[in-house]
């Protein structure tokens, strides 16, 4: 038998990543439907209270600070960028028009996913995957407990259900945090900011920055899990997977928010039509 | 289902992970009310064996059966309540790290009672538990605050925390990591358990006294398979070249080679 040349082995490889890619993406399908399938019965027994509500905290509450900082200085920037531009078209006081529909259509949701992601996606994986190496998921199986349904489905869930308050802190924050520059550091007349911000952002823009949350916040939480569960090799590999974790997430973020956008802006040029934000 | 029948039985059990065969078509019967101790070698599948008997694994080849019934092909749902039978001491302790001394011995109870859960009943067995290691008081405690040997102690208070009492008791290196007398200590109170709450155990270890003091069975594991089986003292008494090593305490000839070399 002849042995395979670079050409072959090099396919070869290729193949067995492929496969290996596959055989991943699998698995983690198989862990989220068994995460999924346990949240009705969670939301509607004590049981599933019991354990969400203290995730709810550590998700939710404990994260809202940054989250109000990291909106607050999300609409600071936009001003600051904006404002010369806008300023020399006479168009300063439209500014909260572009500015507050940013921080609702977009930037709030997709930041404050990308800072859940870092803070929570990546504590939930060290959490999860310390209980792996140090064969705590094995005993709760051994006690006919299923560790999905008792560790991941309650921070899905906390994860998915809170992540869209947070993007709600992170936008009321970044619509406080432009004004505050726009009027405080720059001068603009406060009315016709106001006015023309109310004329142009719907209640459109902040439901759907809040739905693109909701999904952001279930991908950060499955991708956590599913890694915490399946990371290996002690200490090293605890960290490896919460850096893939993070990873992970903040692509997931990105692609999702890409295709969420084409769904939504398909959906609002068909019920409404064309929207002009300037004039 | 005869009581002289074997609680446990394996049947030409195979496992190997990747290219390493660690199980080779392994038999064993284990008898009711008895200790049974599997020693050998680190890294030759002791604990692979364990987590074969309680589903954590899974055979390539051969079966496993409980109680007569056989459990390697039952969905992880099916084997719950067979694993409510079985208690697993893990070689780490597995402790939940965010639960106090108290819940975690309770915890066991918790998510077995399949009513509402009556919590002074669970709480005053959680500290009866307790009280038979020599615990008591270390309830509010975190399994941070506690010694390697305080660990194992609430892990054995764990294992025994479940009402009816289990049938067995799986013990994965049960003295590993502990001083001569601390590690005296576990071997006492795994015989005591033993008498007092009449369980089988299975005791996975590599410390020949651990073996001799707690078990009624010894059995050694050499390449995935058994080469000795009899009672404590006939094994301690072996001839066979790997059997005597590994009683001795004296290295592999070929884990010398590279000394030489």
């Amino acid at each position: 038998m002849t042995r395979p040349g670079t050409l072959e082995q090099s396919i070869g490889g290729l193949g067995s990543w492929m496969l290996g890619l596959f055989e991943q993406f699998g698995r983690f399908c198989m862990f989220s439907v068994g995460a999924i399938s346990y949240t009705p019965l969670d939301l509607v027994t004590r049981r599933g209270w019991k354990h969400l509500i203290p995730q709810a905290f550590a998700i939710g509450t404990q994260s809202v600070p940054v989250i109000m900082l990291t909106g607050a200085f999300v609409g600071m920037v936009l001003v600051v960028q904006g404002w010369a531009q806008f300023d020399n078209a006479g168009l300063a006081d439209r500014l909260g028009v572009i500015v507050n529909i940013s921080v609702a259509a977009e930037l709030g949701p997709v930041l404050a996913g990308v800072m859940l992601a870092g803070r929570v996606g990546g504590a939930l994986t060290a959490e999860l995957g310390t209980m792996n190496v140090t064969e705590q998921l094995l005993a709760l199986r051994s006690m006919g407990c299923d560790p999905i349904r008792h560790l991941a489905t309650p921070r899905f869930l906390a994860c998915l259900l809170l992540s869209p308050i947070l993007a709600l802190y992170a936008d009321l924050m970044g619509a406080f945090g432009a004004w505050i520059i726009y009027s405080g550091v720059y001068g603009g007349e406060s009315e016709p900011y106001w006015f023309y911000t109310r004329q142009a952002v719907e209640y459109w823009d902040l439901g759907t920055g809040l739905v693109k949350a909701f999904f952001f916040g279930g991908a950060i939480g499955l991708v956590s899990c599913y890694k915490g569960f399946h990371c290996k090799g002690g200490a090293e590999g605890v960290g490896q997977a919460c850096t893939q974790a993070f990873v992970i997430s903040f692509i997931l973020i990105l692609v999702l928010d890409f295709f969420l956008n084409l769904v939504i802006n398909g959906l609002y040029e068909n019920l409404y039509g064309y929207r002009g934000l300037l004039f | 289902m005869n009581v002289s029948d074997p609680i446990i039985e394996l049947r030409r059990v195979s496992k190997a992970f990747g290219r390493q065969r660690v199980l080779d078509d392994i038999d064993l019967k284990v008898e009711r009310g008895k200790s049974t101790v599997i020693v050998g070698r680190s890294g030759t599948g002791k604990s692979v064996l364990l987590k074969h008997i309680v589903g954590l694994l899974r055979p390539d080849k051969g079966e496993v059966y409980f109680e007569s019934r056989r459990i390697d092909n039952l969905s992880e749902r099916a084997l719950a309540p067979v694993r409510k039978e079985i208690s697993f001491v893990f070689q780490l302790n597995a402790l939940f790290d965010s639960m106090s001394v108290a819940e975690n011995v309770a915890f066991p109870m918790v998510e077995q009672s399949s009513n509402r859960v009556n919590k002074r009943k669970i709480s005053r067995l959680a500290s009866h538990c307790l009280e038979l290691v020599g615990m008591a008081g270390f309830e509010n405690k975190r399994p941070a605050e506690l010694s390697g040997g305080e660990k194992k102690r609430v892990a054995l208070a764990r294992a025994i925390a479940i009402e009816p009492a289990p049938k067995v008791i799986l013990y994965d290196e049960p003295t590993a990591g502990l001083d001569p007398q601390r590690a005296d200590v576990i071997n006492k109170l795994i015989r005591h358990l033993q008498h007092k709450v009449n369980v089988t155990g299975i005791v996975v270890t590599h410390d020949m006294k651990t073996a001799t003091e707690v078990g009624d069975r010894l059995l050694m594991l050499w390449n995935g398979r058994f080469i000795a089986d009899g009672t404590p003292e006939d094994v301690m008494r072996a001839k066979e070249d790997h059997v005597r090593r590994f009683v001795d305490g004296n290295a592999e000839p070929e884990d010398l080679k590279s000394l030489s070399a």
